[in-house]
């Protein structure tokens, strides 16, 4: 069998960041969008821990760990704006949602 | 054994990912996007990153998750109608999704230029990244606190509104 | 370098397996007789009221959001914490301001009542 290269990882991360974008643009509920942005944001690590490696330099590493954090920050304020969203609306679906006015 | 390693991850990863996206039930999409996440941290841990690979564990799974199945418990009135959403879009999802794919693996197989050869691996990165946060990466790491302190407040303040609308 | 994973390899495949097994032989091999006394709720147990799917309050989301903000601090403290030595008194300070900054938010929630329970 052959060795792994940068290659393997970068075609997981595309095919794990296309699946996010199918995820974000196809689902109407708002929760599974977040989760479809969770997977592009986890193959966009995949990406810049793999550059790091691969480089021998740990700046992609560094940058991964503030991507996390963003994505907790990010993940605890859109849900709590869905949650207003729903108790506002009494849905989640994005589609339903088209008033910026009660 | 790396690669075969390599590829049950990755088989992991893209088939939970994907249930995640094309399940129609909201709580199957949450649980398989665990598997997701523990897959990532396996692709972490063999790139030697393994504080990262902990911190994909905690964060993500034990944080993040958690974050969303709540949101999902709180948004559905699971007696009242099925957990179910309909995908809407799916051709032109899917065909977006799949021009994006191309585009992506063109630019890797075909044009990328970059070495692919594995250097030596690090032993721990912990120190590493200590050491980096507070010198080269000082204003990010203090600016990381000013937005986890806007996230703090600015979640708080909307989820409470909610609160005070029940109350009434 | 990949070595070093094994035993947590290791410790997966077993926990999986002994998870699956057990609950497989249970199901398999072990007697089935139920009756009304096994199958009602446990001695002085209460009867159940109400479906198990009750929409949760909002009460728990401020708790668990609160979790992972503050989760996330760890994040950088542990690897400050393993470099304490090396790094002397400007790490030192400036780990304080960014203590200090997640106290301010702190103090907001506290002044502001989010984890009141009532």
């Amino acid at each position: 069998m052959e060795s792994l290269t940068l290659n393997h990882f970068l075609t997981l991360s595309a095919v794990l960041f296309s699946l996010g974008v199918f995820g974000v643009m196809t689902r109407r509920n708002a929760v599974v969008v977040l989760m479809g942005i969770e997977l592009m944001l986890n193959s966009a690590n995949i990406n810049l821990i793999a550059f790091s490696r691969y480089n021998g330099n740990m700046d992609g590493q560094m940058l991964a760990i503030f991507v996390i954090v963003l994505a907790a920050a990010e993940a605890a304020v859109a849900l709590a704006i869905i949650l207003n969203l729903y108790s506002n609306y009494n849905t989640v679906n994005l589609d339903e949602v088209d008033q910026l006015k009660e | 054994m790396e690669v075969a390693i390599f590829w049950l991850l990755a088989v992991i990863i893209i088939a939970s990912a994907a249930a995640t996206v094309f399940s129609k039930n909201i709580i199957y999409s949450a649980f398989s996007l665990l598997f997701s996440f523990l897959g990532v941290a396996g692709i972490y841990a063999m790139l030697s990153a393994d504080f990262l690979a902990v911190t994909q564990i905690m964060v993500y799974v034990g944080g993040i998750l958690t974050l969303i199945l709540f949101g999902v418990m709180l948004t559905n009135r699971i007696t009242m109608m099925s957990l179910k959403t309909d995908v809407f879009n799916f051709i032109p999802g899917l065909t977006i999704a799949a021009v994006m794919l191309a585009g992506l693996l063109y630019v890797i197989w075909v044009t990328g230029t970059w070495a692919s050869d594995s250097p030596a691996a690090w032993d721990t990165t912990v120190e590493t990244i200590g050491t980096l946060t507070i010198t080269r990466f000082l204003l990010p790491f203090e600016v990381v606190a000013i937005l986890l302190l806007i996230a703090v407040v600015g979640a708080s303040f909307i989820a409470r509104k909610d609160k005070q609308k029940i109350q009434s | 370098m990949f070595e070093q994973y094994l035993p947590v390899l290791l410790l997966i495949v077993l926990a999986v397996a002994f998870g699956a097994g057990s609950l497989l032989l249970t199901g398999l091999i072990g007697p089935k007789r139920p009756n009304q006394v096994k199958n009602s709720a446990y001695e002085s147990g209460m009867e159940p009221v109400g479906t198990a799917h009750e929409r949760y309050s909002v009460k728990y989301y401020m708790v668990a959001m609160l979790f992972v903000i503050f989760d996330v601090e760890i994040l950088f403290m542990y690897p400050w914490a393993v470099q304490f030595r090396m790094l002397g008194l400007f790490a030192f300070i400036e780990m304080i301001l960014f203590i200090g900054l997640l106290f301010a938010g702190y103090y907001y929630i506290i002044k502001k009542g989010v984890l009141e329970w009532e």
